[in-house]
């Protein structure tokens, strides 16, 4: 019997890293939002919450799309 | 018995099984999304149920999974298999009554390890693979989950802390929508596949296969189609007891509860790692709910669950032994074994009747008419 311990701290770190950067840019996607409403509700136009949060989220997606081709193409 | 008409009554059992594990396991996916309210529960068990088929399509595993060295291949028979699935269903169903989340995979594997173990002997059961294969990941991977949890849930409190609440709300009902989904998925191409590879296993030493066969299609469609229809059936009650009793979860602790399960589920089965969907999700939310607010997890509940998770391997094992003991002994044995498994499985049935948990109660915020659910220890 061998217990893989490579591996099992290969799942954490790479499941530590991907998390962290997939719950970091929903996040700050979402702060991006809030500050286009805010704004808005202030008579500014809010593009730079937008933008910020429109480039969040496109992160967001390649991140999970490129871990879900990754699964399906070994 | 013949062996194509007990084949037939193998696959049969491993669809059964399937279905059980559907039901079982749709708490993993959706408990956190419909009890936030981010999806309605009907929505939410059809989309998992149609995801689990996707993922079912998506697996490249072979057929061999399930063996995978725990139980020796040569020394199996169709009637061990069958003992096997009828201890995993068997027990499946008793957790599924008290509402316990306990692994349909170490149900199966306990099921298949009792009935080898009584049919061929100890040594027909590899127990240095079973420490490593089943053991280990077993106690790892809700500590990765819940730790990767915890860490994902005080980095999104702490980054959405100053923004607007009402966004904070709806943004997050999306991203948890988009990561129950993925967990549905991660959970189609783990759980479905291993059924596949009892069937196809069950086909090889029939002589039905060539040896080292992948899943023949009308296997893949039929334990897809299975896991999908127990999915859509819903497991309310383990829902309940993963949505509500664990701890509260809020939008943000849902998406990033479910976002770590996803990860660390995709990752093992990337990496080869045989693990348990049940666990990764209840150790996710658990940390989900430490990164918050440690006060708001019910130890309690908790530990039932972790007696249950210990439990279920040797239970279902003991189940299988029995079965197996009478399966083995002929034809009466496999139909008187059958025969019981349908008593046991009405019976469940029938008490979950007297006291039954509905999709509207598994919802948060919301008065729960039925009586609510006491989680038997």
């Amino acid at each position: 019997m061998s217990v893989n311990w490579a591996a099992l701290a290969e799942v954490f770190v790479v499941g530590l890293v991907s998390v962290a950067a997939v719950v970091a840019l929903f996040a700050t996607g979402i702060r991006g939002v809030s500050q286009r409403v805010t704004a808005r509700a202030q008579g500014g136009s809010g593009a730079a919450g937008l933008t910020l949060a429109v480039v969040c989220f496109a992160a967001c997606c390649a991140v999970v799309l490129y871990g879900l081709f990754l699964i399906i193409a070994r | 018995m013949d062996v194509p008409l007990l084949v037939a009554v193998v696959v049969l059992t491993a669809l059964a099984f399937d279905f059980t594990n559907g039901f079982h396991d749709t708490a993993n996916a959706m408990a956190t999304s419909i009890a936030t309210g981010a999806l309605r529960p009907r929505v939410a068990v059809a989309m998992s149920a149609v995801l689990n088929l996707v993922g079912a399509f998506l697996s490249v595993e072979v057929a061999k999974t399930i063996s995978g060295g725990i139980v020796d291949d040569l020394k199996i028979t169709p009637a061990v298999v069958f003992a096997g699935l009828v201890g995993a269903i068997v027990w499946n169903l008793l957790t599924w009554l008290v509402g316990l989340p306990s692994s349909s995979s170490h149900a199966l594997f306990g099921g298949l390890i009792g009935a080898t173990w009584i049919a061929s002997g100890a040594d027909a059961v590899h127990f240095g693979k079973v420490v490593e294969k089943v053991l280990i990941p077993a106690v790892a991977s809700p500590l990765i989950a819940g730790l990767i949890a915890l860490a994902a849930t005080y980095l999104t409190y702490r980054l959405t802390r100053s923004a607007d609440r009402k966004v904070v709300s709806s943004g997050f009902r999306v991203g948890q929508i988009v990561s129950a989904g993925l967990v549905s998925l991660a959970h189609g191409t783990n759980d479905a596949q291993k059924t596949m590879g009892v069937i196809t296993l069950t086909l090889i030493t029939a002589g039905a296969l060539p040896a080292n066969a992948g899943p023949p299609v009308w296997v893949i469609i039929s334990a897809g189609t299975a896991i999908a229809l127990g999915t859509y059936f819903g497991g309310w009650r383990i829902t309940q007891t993963l949505g509500k009793g664990l701890t509260t979860i809020d939008g943000p602790q849902g998406f990033a509860a479910q976002t770590s399960a996803a990860a660390v589920i995709l990752t093992s089965s990337h990496l080869g790692f045989a693990l348990s969907t049940t666990h990764v999700v209840s150790g996710s939310i658990l940390g989900g709910g430490l990164g918050r607010r440690a006060s708001n997890v019910q130890w309690s509940t908790a530990g039932r669950m972790v007696l249950a998770w210990v439990l279920t391997l040797p239970a279902a094992a003991v189940v299988g032994a029995l079965a197996s003991s009478i399966a083995s002994t002929g034809t009466a044995g496999v139909i008187i074994v059958a025969a019981i498994g349908i008593v046991v499985a009405t019976g469940i049935y029938l008490a979950s009747r007297r006291r039954p948990v509905t999709p509207d109660s598994v919802v948060n915020d919301e008065i729960v008419v039925d009586e609510p659910l006491k989680v038997a220890a």
